[in-house]
């Protein structure tokens, strides 16, 4: 019974649940989100989807002209790709919603500019 | 009893006491269990051939998700086993950094046991409010690491990511709420009728028993056994902070809520201790892609006990062989032994009551639980064995 004092000064609060989608907390400084690539400093090297633990970077092509694709429902978000890249060309952005029900729509390309 | 009077009750591997696939088959003679015998193997993901196929760095990521709950108690074992085959050592720093995340993870997974101790009595209130605090918990995992479970910390030659100073504050204010709301938690634990009715005298595991049968972590330390990777072998700073092993010789499901409820206070002070004394400097050292020849292994107490982890390197930028023994493998003998005799309906705060985590413990391995003889098989012998069953 020694839980009831607390159970009453919970009902005369706020739930400690967010009413999620319509509110929503903004994700702390950094936060590893998508990761998104800044094609102008890429030098195609291909490290990043050398290091990729699930695999989820492809490049085409070699070289500065190469194309990157990241497939982000095979993405865990470790950032290992940011720490390897030597130009710093990838950031982790702070987007999280990247759920979908096709496959296909998951994939983010990046070509040179 | 005459004959016929033994039940066979199977519990799993869908079993809603369970969150994770495991089957064990009970005896019962009424509504007394006389014999158990588990089957485990239900969530074998072939973790340890997937080390073998990627590399040491994408490894760091594999071993943080062989558990969801102790993934940094993973990584800090991998990654302590390759820079030991290496030669290499991480930077004090490095090494607080590492306990501070440790002792963080330990009160975030104690936490989460609490409740689901709770839940599995029937007593949801608790289950909801300390769940409710635990997200304090969380919210600094998020700010330190970037994310709520896999911190992705550690890394082969020491921490990703650095702690800076402007984060202490905010980590010590977190710290404060949680132990004024863990005092309240283990006041409940030691005073509510419900939770005492449930739990004290249940799941007994003597301390003689606890030893032959070689229980792990709080499970032995809530039979008075003083035992704990973190006093005994330390490794990353833990031999320069002082702590407690906390210990109580209920030997019931009741004192191991205790020992974890006071483990947490204990990780609390680590953590100030830690953010205190933390030495400046580097946070890791550079290693190559490419590991020297040999075999190792490193151990490291986990939330849930002593976690050990083998590695065997070949030269190349890929391990030869992989082995972990979590835990949770480690606790279920014991696990048999606490079953025995209880009341059916005791059954699932038993089980909970080492916090098993299965997701942890299913790979190859064969341990003869009635001797706990542990035996491996030669490629001849395993070729033997699938003739013979026609698998």
């Amino acid at each position: 019974m020694s839980l009831i004092k607390e159970a009453l000064k919970q009902v005369l609060k706020k739930p400690a649940t967010l009413n999620y989608p319509i509110e929503k907390v903004p994700v702390p400084e950094g936060f590893r989100g998508r990761p998104i690539w800044d094609m102008r400093k890429c030098i195609g090297c291909g490290l990043c989807s050398r290091v990729c633990p699930s695999g989820a970077i492809e490049m085409i092509g070699k070289g500065p002209q190469a194309e990157i694709k990241h497939y982000v429902d095979r993405c865990m978000f470790c950032a290992q790709c940011a720490e390897s890249c030597p130009r710093n060309a990838i950031t982790m952005s702070q987007e999280y919603e990247l759920a979908d029900f096709d496959r296909s729509k998951m994939v983010y390309e990046y070509k040179h500019v | 009893m005459g004959y016929g009077s033994v039940i066979k009750v199977p519990f799993g591997p869908q079993h809603p006491a369970l969150k994770e696939p495991e089957h064990f088959t009970f005896e019962v003679e009424g509504d007394v269990v006389v014999n158990v015998k588990p089957r485990i193997g239900y969530n074998h993901r072939g973790i340890e051939k997937a080390f073998e196929r990627r590399t040491y760095i994408q490894n760091i990521y594999l071993a943080e998700r062989i558990c969801g709950i102790c993934s940094d108690a993973h990584t800090t074992c991998y990654t302590q086993a390759i820079e030991n085959l290496l030669g290499v050592e991480a930077p004090p720093r490095a090494k607080y950094i590492r306990v501070i995340i440790a002792e963080l993870e330990r009160i975030h997974s104690h936490s989460l046991w609490v409740g689901i101790a709770a839940h599995e009595i029937g007593f949801d209130t608790l289950f909801m409010y300390v769940w409710r605090d635990r997200e304090v918990v969380m919210n600094l995992f998020e700010m330190i690491s970037g994310n709520r479970v896999n911190y992705a910390t550690n890394t082969i030659g020491g921490v990703r990511r650095d702690i800076p100073s402007e984060m202490f504050p905010k980590i010590k204010k977190g710290l404060d709420v949680l132990e004024k709301r863990l005092k309240y938690y283990l006041d409940v634990a030691q005073t509510e009728q419900t939770i005492l009715k449930r739990t004290s005298g249940v799941g007994i595991l003597k301390p003689k028993d606890a030893v032959e049968l070689c229980a792990v972590g709080p499970t032995l330390r809530a039979s008075g056994i003083k035992n704990d990777v973190r006093a005994d072998d330390p490794y990353a700073a833990y031999d320069e902070i002082p702590f407690n092993v906390v210990t109580h010789d209920g030997c019931d499901v009741l004192s191991r809520i205790i020992v974890r409820c006071k483990e947490m206070f204990e990780s609390i002070n680590i953590i100030r201790y830690a953010l205190d004394h933390i030495p400046s400097g580097m946070i890791r050292v550079r290693v190559p892609m490419a590991v020297p020849e040999g075999e190792t292994v490193s151990r490291v107490e986990a939330p849930r006990g002593e976690l050990i982890h083998y590695a065997k390197s070949n030269g190349t930028m890929q391990p030869e062989r992989y082995k972990v023994r979590s835990p949770t493998l480690g606790n279920i003998p014991a696990l048999c032994k606490m079953l025995l005799g209880g009341r059916v309906a005791d059954i699932p705060i038993v089980l909970a009551g080492i916090d098993p985590c299965f997701a942890c413990m299913d790979r190859m391995a064969f341990v003869d639980l009635k001797t706990n003889k542990k035996w491996v098989w030669t490629m001849d012998e395993l070729k033997e064995h699938v003739r013979r069953n026609n698998l």
